[in-house]
């Protein structure tokens, strides 16, 4: 199997294949003599020329994520046969910008009104959860062009509050 | 001693007291709303029964039904736990009028403490050392302004009613003042019902140590020593030890006699904490009471040796105390981390969700009292304190390397949790060394975060394919490891990609 994987910012080119039980690995052109055992769903314990490592992993709405001990890598695999491309996340602070609430929870106050101009960093809307309350504030200065929530509605995450343009 | 007993709380310190019930042969009853069917406390009880719907007012606030409960199922007790309804006189009261005893102070002393501008004027009665400040609620902006001003800048915004930080604000200027003070009485009317906010000089960065007392209902009262607690985030305690690195015999004893002088001026009864601001010069002044269970009570435990809730079952049974101030030793050195579901990369938001994968640190030294288990999904109505992790040593550094051990062991998967954070307080020159103030976790969190460059990727890399392998023929792998059974665990592999798939399709 081949993979292009990325590791925050870093891209490697990966070539593993097994057969009874032994990992054969290549990355980016070098063999590399590993031992690979899955403890557990999500859990993986790899021997690098006598070095011990843990690694855990989380899939989540943010992608894919590894723990090599406790350090963080966001990592994304993929395999060059397949036809799909990578989605390009960034979309910069040109031109209208969605806010979504981050989490569940619950809007206790709208602090401005739409086409009220706004700074970066400005609050826009409260949303409390888990007994917090957290400012749902501008990304950038400008107007607000739309706010799609009303006091005491409950969003989710992921849901559109606001559009600052 | 009791027979049976309701714990009118969730989350860990339901299970704390279930623990101490089992302990001491007292049937345990566990209460739960709507969205905690599943939760541990829940699982751990003798009995439970449902009180209500996922708003805290309907359900673990709710007085009514919680003590209709209670005398329906023949508990003689009442555990509040700390939080909800742990510091109400009215609650106290609504137990005693139905014949139940409720494990903590009397209506009484709840009421004077639990107003803070009354518990001041109290204590300025019976000459305890205090912050200056007003001693009566705000009653206007316009009388905000005035008394800031004459108290002069900076200046603290309390919630009267308050504690854990809500409804709380420091105030640098004049212009700040209007808008703080409107967020914290709207905070505090959501977070406790009562609005009323008064105003103290603000201490700039103080340390903040508090004195566990215990008292008896025979009019015997003890102090079990100090914690320090002064690493807070928005005011709200984020990791506490004991002893106090700057607290030495002499000093812990003058605070543990101005303790027991503040609880018996309030005619107190059972376990309690009195707060006290430090300043640079170590004089400490009286800030509150606090009339129920700590959070942070483990690491009094652990350096006591005494259970401080089987202490207060003992005490609500009216024993007397069954030691004296001078046989509490104090040994060795311990730490509480508490574990939130929030995300420390993204301004601590909360973060509620289904927790994933659970891999859970013991060892010498560990204690772990935990409100969570794998594939329990952490409701967003509640506090998001998960768990707390206290590490116990001979000495500080003992107890520093052996919760920096536990953390490394400790892995919540599914949801974001502040762990991280905790690797780099306890890492810290600073912290090691014991220099602490009210304003050390701001300090440390605006500085940059230090980047992870132990040069694990290529590990990382590799494991990434090895998951994407094993992914694509889950069976095999199963097979040729031999160490997993499918039923081992909660998701398959192809569930995980599945889930994933809709995820992203959201």
């Amino acid at each position: 199997m081949n993979y292009e994987v990325r590791i925050d910012d870093k891209l490697f080119h990966l070539e593993l294949d097994r057969s009874e039980g032994q990992w054969h690995c290549k990355l980016n052109g070098t063999a590399i003599n590993i031992d690979a055992v899955l403890t557990r769903t999500n859990v993986l314990s790899i021997l690098l020329e006598g070095k011990a490592y843990e690694i855990k992993r989380e899939l989540t709405i943010n992608g894919l994520h590894l723990w090599v001990g406790s350090s963080h890598y966001s990592a994304e695999v993929r395999d060059p046969r397949s036809l799909r491309h990578r989605k390009d996340g960034t979309a910069g602070n040109k031109g209208p910008q969605m806010l979504t609430a981050a989490m569940p929870g619950k809007v206790v106050r709208v602090l401005l009104q739409e086409g009220a101009q706004v700074e970066a960093g400005q609050g826009i809307l409260v949303v409390e959860a888990m007994k917090m309350q957290n400012e749902i504030k501008s990304p950038k200065a400008g107007r607000i062009q739309k706010i799609m929530v009303a006091t005491s509605d409950a969003v989710n995450a992921g849901d559109l509050v606001a559009i600052v343009e | 001693m009791f027979k049976k007993i309701l714990i009118a709380n969730r989350g860990e310190i339901a299970v704390r007291v279930i623990r101490a019930c089992r302990e001491l042969g007292v049937l345990s009853v566990a209460v739960y709303s709507d969205v905690d069917r599943a939760s541990l406390h829940v699982r751990k009880a003798d009995e439970a029964y449902h009180i209500g719907k996922a708003n805290a007012t309907e359900s673990y606030l709710n007085i009514e039904k919680i003590v209709d409960t209670a005398t329906r199922c023949g508990a003689e007790a009442i555990h509040p736990g700390y939080g909800f309804l742990s510091e109400n006189a009215k609650f106290a009261q609504a137990c005693a009028d139905a014949g139940i005893k409720f494990i903590g102070p009397s209506p009484a002393s709840i009421d004077l403490m639990g107003s803070k501008t009354r518990a001041r004027r109290e204590m300025q009665r019976a000459g305890i050392p205090l912050v200056p400040g007003t001693s009566a609620g705000v009653e206007s902006y316009e009388q905000a302004q005035q008394t800031a001003r004459q108290i002069g800048y900076p200046v603290m915004l309390k919630a009267a009613a308050g504690g854990g930080g809500k409804g709380m604000r420091l105030v640098h200027s004049p212009e700040e003042l209007k808008p703080a003070l409107e967020s914290a009485q709207s905070e505090a009317g959501g977070a406790f019902g009562d609005c009323e906010v008064y105003l103290e000089k603000a201490i700039i960065n103080p340390r903040h140590i508090e004195m566990q007392i215990l008292a008896d209902e025979h009019g015997n009262v003890v102090y079990l020593g100090e914690r320090e607690c002064s690493l807070q985030r928005r005011h709200q305690k984020v990791l506490e030890e004991a002893p106090s690195p700057i607290v030495g015999a002499e000093m812990r004893k003058k605070m543990g006699d101005v303790a027991v002088r503040v609880a018996t001026a309030a005619g107190y009864s059972n376990a309690g904490t009195i707060e006290f601001l430090v300043d640079e010069n170590k004089n400490f002044y009286f800030l509150e009471m606090n009339t129920r269970l700590q959070v942070e009570h483990p690491v009094t435990e652990l350096i006591t040796g005494l259970d401080l809730v089987h202490l207060q079952i003992r005490i609500a049974s009216r024993e007397k105390l069954p030691f004296q101030q001078e046989e509490i030793r104090i040994r060795g050195h311990a730490i509480e981390c508490r574990i939130y579901a929030e995300d420390p990369d993204n301004n601590f938001f909360p973060s509620p969700g289904k927790i994933t994968l659970l891999l859970s640190p013991s060892g010498p030294g560990i204690r772990r009292d935990s409100g969570m288990y794998e594939g329990w999904t952490v409701p967003l109505e509640y506090d998001p304190l998960l768990a707390k992790l206290i590490g116990y040593g001979a000495d500080r550094q003992q107890a520093v390397g052996r919760l920096l051990r536990a953390l490394n062991e400790y892995f919540v998967g599914g949801i974001k949790t502040n762990i991280s954070l905790f690797l780099r307080i306890l890492s810290d020159p600073d912290f090691q060394a014991g220099k602490l103030d009210t304003g050390f976790l701001d300090r440390l969190l605006a500085r940059e975060t230090p980047v992870s460059a132990d040069g694990n990727s290529e590990i990382a890399a590799i494991a990434a394919g090895i998951f994407a392998v094993l992914d694509s023929a889950p069976n095999s792998s199963q097979v040729s490891t031999g160490t997993l059974s499918p039923s081992s665990n909660g998701m398959a592999p192809s569930t995980w990609k599945k889930a994933g798939r809709t995820e992203a399709l959201r």
